[in-house]
């Protein structure tokens, strides 16, 4: 289950650049060949951002197809798993062009600085 | 937490030197192994950011890898062992697939040649780092405790307290698990994957990412081929579906059979095994 420690990597990297700032929404880029399974990162993100600033944040995560090219007839094509084949001449010497990142993309941040646990608020002047 | 002796309650990784008095005395420094920032960024925090605007989100692009953190660790543990002409070696594999005993093996065929040292990666238990450390060989064991794999981090934590001499090979056992630890660099020269007759030639097929990070795969426990329908040619031909590069070795960690190639192998990349 390394997706709870690559959620982890996620949520600290984003704590880390934001500062203080509370975050809304977060944008993910997970690659078909990452080796990384969305829905786990999904699952872990609710439990690991709580007690942060991304508490409660949305997570998109865009999931990009994987790309190859054949080292052999050079055709390009997309690949779905991490066996990978040439549909053309079934060659296994497959270059890999996309597909196997695994990046944070961007965050939303509300504007206003995230108050302290536990702050007490006081109502906006008008 | 420790980073010397390893002793914590806060359910995180341990780093263990078996070969020291386990008392919680500290008398040794603390601190040491705390990491550096590397990524170096500063968060000023934008005093006029969105002043009035007090509700409304605005997107920040950060277009940064998830695993930057780690692989920057990773690049100074290589940088740091190629400074001091250290082979490290990931060792790979499923649980129960022999690293320890391939280790025993090659610990006593080579520890004569250069100075050998071994890094313990387990959930739990000292048990590895006890059968290493009888037959002489310095070690350490990092416990990850809930961790599956070993990351960048523990092994820069776990070199401070190895501390291995200059011009030797490190080899890093890794947690026993065929899908985590193919996905953190760890600094390491070489990744060899081991796999055993018993596990059924399809693994490369089920588990491809651990496949294709190998630079080496070691078909180990050849001895019980007769005993199997393990088809080795179909393993070969699984394995070359996710890793054209990998090289392929036959041994048996136990009898002894096929050891002779890993270990030239091994010397035909370590300059300090002759």
């Amino acid at each position: 289950m390394h997706e709870l420690s690559i959620t982890q990597s996620i949520v600290d990297a984003i704590v880390e650049r934001m500062g203080d700032r509370r975050i809304s929404a977060v944008r993910i880029e997970i690659g078909a060949l990452s080796g990384v399974v969305a829905d786990s990162v999904r699952f872990c993100f609710e439990i690991v951002a709580e007690e942060t600033t991304l508490a409660g944040a949305r997570l998109d995560i865009d999931e990009p197809p994987g790309l190859g090219r054949c080292r052999c007839c050079a055709t390009e094509f997309e690949v779905a798993d991490p066996i990978l084949l040439c549909p053309d001449c079934g060659s296994a010497d497959v270059l890999v062009l996309a597909g196997r990142d695994l990046r944070i993309k961007s965050v939303e941040v509300t504007s206003a600085c995230a108050p302290p646990v536990g702050a007490p608020t006081t109502a906006e002047r008008g | 937490m420790c980073a010397t002796c390893g002793c914590s309650d806060d359910g995180g990784a341990r780093v263990i030197d078996p070969s020291r008095d386990h008392e919680h005395n500290h008398n040794h420094e603390h601190g040491e192994a705390q990491l550096h920032d590397p990524s170096g960024e500063h968060h000023e925090h934008d005093p006029g950011a969105g002043r009035d605007r007090a509700d409304a989100d605005r997107t920040v692009l950060l277009e940064q890898r998830v695993l930057a953190h780690n692989d920057s660790i990773a690049a100074r543990n290589r940088t740091w062992l190629g400074d001091l002409d250290i082979l490290a070696v990931n060792l790979m594999s499923s649980p129960g697939s022999g690293k320890t005993t391939l280790l025993e093996r090659t610990i006593r065929a080579l520890g004569g040649e250069s100075p050998v040292s071994v890094i313990e990666g387990d959930q739990e238990t000292v048990f590895d780092a006890e059968r290493i450390r009888a037959t002489g060989c310095r070690v350490v064991q990092v416990n990850t405790g809930a961790g599956c794999h070993l990351d960048a981090a523990m092994l820069d934590r776990a070199l401070r307290a190895l501390d291995p001499p200059a011009s030797s090979t490190v080899f890093v056992e890794n947690v026993g698990n065929l899908v985590c630890p193919a996905l953190f660099d760890l600094g390491e020269a070489l990744r060899v994957v081991i796999m055993s007759v018993t596990e059924g030639a399809d693994k490369p097929l089920k588990y491809p990412h651990m496949f294709r990070a190998a630079d080496l795969v070691l078909l180990n426990k050849i001895d019980l081929l007769p005993y199997l329908d393990f088809d080795v040619d179909a393993f070969r031909a699984y394995l070359g579906q996710v890793n054209q590069e990998a090289e392929l070795l036959q041994l048996s960690a136990t009898r002894g059979d096929g050891a002779e190639d890993w270990y030239a192998w091994l010397r035909a990349r370590a300059g300090s095994l002759v």
